[in-house]
């Protein structure tokens, strides 16, 4: 099937088989890898993409279900000189080791800012629940994203 | 230590992370080579059983199918699954890279197919018709030491894998006779996943121009992986290469080389042709190594006075089918640290190892270790109960005195230092433990259900000497650095230690930079890949900068000693009177000084020889662990219980933790904190589960429930610290102490909480419904 879909601001135009999952289509025929996938059932989050601006679990979703939509992944969050707010989150607070988990949780974590640009820790916690974590524990991931947050309002952004 | 601290002991945030932030790292499964082609594997759905015929007609003609492979096109051509645990007088059987004819757990590899993607791969796999002659299998782990149960090996005696006997010990007799009173408890450590989010996942390159194998595998132990598939395919082992490239977390489960690194190796040579394979979670859960798995009886022979006297345990260990790489061991480590931080004076152990037809165990962070500090503090809860003083009272006088160091235990175990009294005082003060008692009391008076939990422990971390490796493992105990620098004084630093998450990257940048006064960014650290790092051992059992860093460090004293003679020749002294601080080769009195890029530089340049010395600056060194170490620990939590619904809430959790010194406490915390919540996952709700008939019901995500955020409050973290004297870091490790310490304390909490219902043991996982019947079957009691 003929799909048409913004990726990262780029318009992509495929033809792709319908059972074709969105997560391998940016994976393995746009080469972003970013985007991890932990289960394949929606339950972990480490798949977690924006389509039209929602957080969503790309490894339910075809990738024929994008067509016409708008999808950002982790690559297009920030540039080495100019980290998005929860990147540079994660780094000062070590809120990642492995890595495997952290694209998620930075796409789950920026829907919250935009819905709650002060969240608290409990806030915080509830938000990423639909994302799990085996390095961490969860603590340096929230002040990572404390951090971000409290970034975000003195920019201004 | 002598290094200058600029860097080392700050929390410097990670230089991994530019590239995990952004999505730019490389896993084994972002990896794209030109002609790929996807494996995927059929597996048993039985748990025991005689394969009767395995027809691939159909699955042969599907798109995309390069090819099916049932253990006849391997027969002859590779060796069995590695296992280098294999005990004296243990029962073994070789467990083949796919199903010999028969099939030992549901979940084992029966056959592997090929094809161009792996949609068409998974299709093939499905398309594959197996027939399984199914016959009873034996699943649980005590039923299978009964007389006449199904056996999962025809061939053994029974279904024994190894088995320890307790030494006749009379003082130990003694001790139990001269006692006030003995407790006995049979505690189960049930089985749990590791789950690392990546799951497992494998390229193989057999480039046929060479004649030679690239491996990527999301590992703990590339330079393992290398050893082991050269001996399963003989292969020469100077023709392997293997890249552990960006690794997703391990906690044990990639400690081992498994069937399917063997396999896809063998493919790839085959069909001449890249391989790859990445693991689906419900394969992960599958057929990845457990941990745990422990059913333990023990008795415990106390004073009046709470002083515990001596411990006679048995541990029944589930194997799974198969021996695993290091399996059969684990339940040793158990055995070794019975006795905790406590002055115990007698111990015995039986141990027996068993065969059921389930997913193997393994190591998984702790490894033993989590289990013996469940026993022990177990133990002191219940003299504490049985003679009502208080846990913490209790504790407290079976601790080790910071007088006995080196200590050795009953066991065997030399523990080099400690100081935990100290930690157990600033720990209880952190908490306020005294006013969380009282609080808890007034809460209780209202009819709430609540408690504090307590667990005090030390574990073995760092191990070596190396002198109990055998031919099997290929190499001991030992880690390796190799330092090579730039004619400008850059650093490259190449470690045996391959991370997965923990951060080697920057801890060890941290060394070399205060040892030369050169910034972070001037050094490098390369691992993970066999042909750049010559030879390493891994990272597990909390060795990563504990036996790691330490041959970093042992490659940096290297690198000055020829640095300082450099020194010496160019200004025409002798190199014992040069000292070196903040980066400048000094010496005390002269006016000359010179810059670390300047003797990198005289190094590379070599316009002015040195006698005796080569050109070029850099150095190797293999650092032999003279003996282990012994992190201690204190936890300290708070719960309350919802008597309606059994769910628990988790108020408060404190941990004051002795780990030496500490490179980077903004890492280590990290460490702490992950450990914990993992360690809590197993007492509060992770639970690896098979019905009767061997069928695995905790496949997904759904059912194997893995600890998510919001169940968590903010840990509070404190730090003791008495060096250890067994390296020049004074480094203890740090990455299981989590596992070992907070399992315990949970459980302590809990039925502290139901105390006042009479409530006195609780198996693990503490879910809500467990707790719930335990809160009715209370009140029916009464």
């Amino acid at each position: 099937m003929k799909i048409r879909v913004q990726v990262n601001g780029q318009l992509e135009e495929a033809d792709v088989p319908p059972r074709l999952l969105l997560v391998h289509w940016l994976r393995e025929d746009l080469g972003l890898t970013g985007t991890h996938i932990g289960c394949e059932t929606s339950l972990c989050g480490a798949c977690t993409i924006h389509l039209d601006g929602r957080a969503v679990k790309s490894c339910t979703l075809f990738a024929v279900q994008a067509d016409g939509g708008s999808v950002k992944t982790i690559e297009a969050m920030g540039e080495a000189d100019a980290l998005h707010p929860l990147q540079a989150g994660f780094w000062e607070a070590h809120g990642l080791q492995c890595g495997y988990c952290t694209p998620g949780m930075i796409m789950s974590a920026a829907q919250l800012l935009e819905e709650n640009p002060d969240p608290s820790e409990a806030e915080i916690r509830h938000a990423i629940e639909g994302n799990i974590c085996r390095c961490t524990g969860y603590q340096q991931i929230v002040d990572a994203i404390q951090h971000a947050a409290k970034q975000v309002r003195e920019s201004g952004a | 230590m002598a290094l200058k601290p600029v860097h080392v002991g700050q929390p410097i945030k990670r230089r991994e992370d530019p590239r995990l932030i952004r999505g730019l790292a490389t896993y084994t499964d972002d990896l794209k080579l030109h002609g790929t082609l996807h494996a995927a594997f059929v597996r048993s759905q039985y748990a025991a059983g005689r394969i009767v015929r395995i027809d691939a007609k159909a699955a042969l003609g599907m798109p995309g199918v390069a090819g099916v492979f049932g253990y006849d096109a391997l027969r002859g051509q590779v060796g069995p699954a590695p296992c280098t645990a294999i005990l004296p007088d243990m029962a073994h059987v070789p467990y083949p890279l796919l199903a010999d004819g028969r099939v030992l757990y549901v979940g084992q590899p029966v056959a592997v197919v090929v094809a161009r993607d792996r949609y068409q791969a998974r299709d093939a796999a499905l398309a594959v018709e197996v027939e399984i002659e199914d016959r009873p299998p034996v699943v649980d782990l005590e039923s299978a030491l009964a007389p006449g149960a199904p056996k999962v090996y025809d061939e053994l005696a029974s279904n024994v894998c190894w088995h320890q006997k307790p030494e006749p010990n009379p003082e130990l007799d003694r001790r139990f006779a001269e006692a006030d009173g003995v407790i006995s408890l049979r505690l189960v450590n049930q089985r749990v996943a590791p789950v690392p989010m990546e799951p497992r996942a494998i390229v193989a390159h057999w480039d046929d121009g060479p004649q030679k194998l690239t491996l990527w595998s999301s590992t703990q132990t590339p330079h393992g992986a290398k050893q082991q598939v050269a001996v399963c395919l003989g292969i020469p082992e100077h023709r392997i290469r293997v890249i552990a490239p960006e690794v997703g977390g391990g906690f044990g489960c990639k400690i081992p080389t498994y069937a399917e690194e063997c396999l896809l190796p063998w493919l790839s040579r085959r069909l001449r042709r890249p391989i790859k394979w990445a693991e689906t979670r419900s394969e992960n859960l599958l057929a990845t190594t457990h941990g745990r798995g422990h059913v333990e009886t023990v008795e415990a022979a106390y004073r009046s006075d709470g002083k515990v006297t001596a411990l006679r345990g048995r541990t029944v260990a589930d194997m799974g089918a198969f021996a695993s790489m290091l399996g059969p061991a684990i339940p040793t480590f158990t055995h070794l640290l019975a006795c905790g931080p406590y002055a115990i004076e007698a111990v015995s152990w039986e141990i027996v190892d068993v065969y059921t037809n389930t997913m193997a165990t393994e190591a998984y962070r702790g490894a033993g270790r989590p289990e013996a500090a469940y026993i022990v503090e177990r133990v002191m809860d219940a003299v504490a109960r049985a003679l009502d003083l208080d846990r913490v009272a209790v504790r407290r006088r079976n601790l080790l005195t910071k007088d006995v160091f080196p200590y050795t235990t009953p066991t065997g175990a030399v523990y080099d230092s400690g100081d935990y009294e100290t930690a157990v005082g600033k720990a209880l003060q952190g908490f306020d433990w005294d006013g969380a008692r009282a609080a808890c009391e007034r809460r209780r008076a209202a009819g709430e259900l609540v408690g504090l939990g307590v667990a005090t422990f030390t574990e073995i971390c760092g191990l070596g000497p190396s002198s109990g490796a055998s031919e099997l493992d290929r190499r001991g105990t030992w880690e390796s650095a190799e330092l090579r620098v730039e004619p400008t004084g850059a650093v490259t630093v190449m470690t045996g230690a391959s991370p997965h998450g923990q951060g080697q990257e920057t801890a060890f940048a941290q060394l070399v930079a205060d040892a030369f006064g050169i910034g972070l960014d001037d050094v490098t650290v390369v691992h993970g890949d066999t042909d750049v790092v010559t030879h390493g051992v891994g990272t597990f059992g909390s060795r990563g900068l504990v036996v790691g860093g330490t041959a970093v460090y042992m490659a940096i004293q290297k690198l000055v000693a020829k640095a300082k003679r450099i020194a010496a020749h160019k200004f025409k002294t002798s190199e014992e009177r040069i000292e070196l601080a903040d980066g400048f080769f000094t010496q005390p009195g002269a006016e000359w000084r010179l810059s670390w890029a300047e003797v990198a530089m005289a190094a590379h340049l070599w316009n002015d020889p040195v006698p005796g010395e080569e050109p070029g600056l850099e150095a190797v060194a293999r650092f032999e662990p003279p003996g282990t170490t012994f992190p201690f620990g204190v936890h300290l939590c708070q719960v309350a219980i919802d008597r309606d619904t059994g769910e628990i809430a988790l108020e408060r959790f404190l941990s004051v933790d002795d780990v030496g010194h500490v490179v980077n406490p903004l890492l280590a915390d990290g460490q702490r904190l992950g450990g914990i919540v993992q360690g809590l996952g197993q007492a509060w709700c992770e639970e690896v589960r098979y019905d009767e008939a061997g069928q695995l019901l905790t496949g997904g995500f759904t059912d194997y429930t893995m600890p998510r955020a919001a169940m968590f409050p903010r840990v509070e973290l404190d730090w003791a610290c008495t060096p250890s004297p067994l390296n020049p870091l004074g480094a203890k490790g740090i990455g299981e102490l989590g596992t070992i310490g907070a399992t315990p304390c949970f459980v302590s909490a809990v039925l502290d909480a139901l105390a006042p219902l009479g409530v006195t043991h609780l198996d693990m996982p503490l879910r809500p419904e467990k707790v719930w019947r335990a809160i009715q079957a209370a009140g029916e009691a009464r």
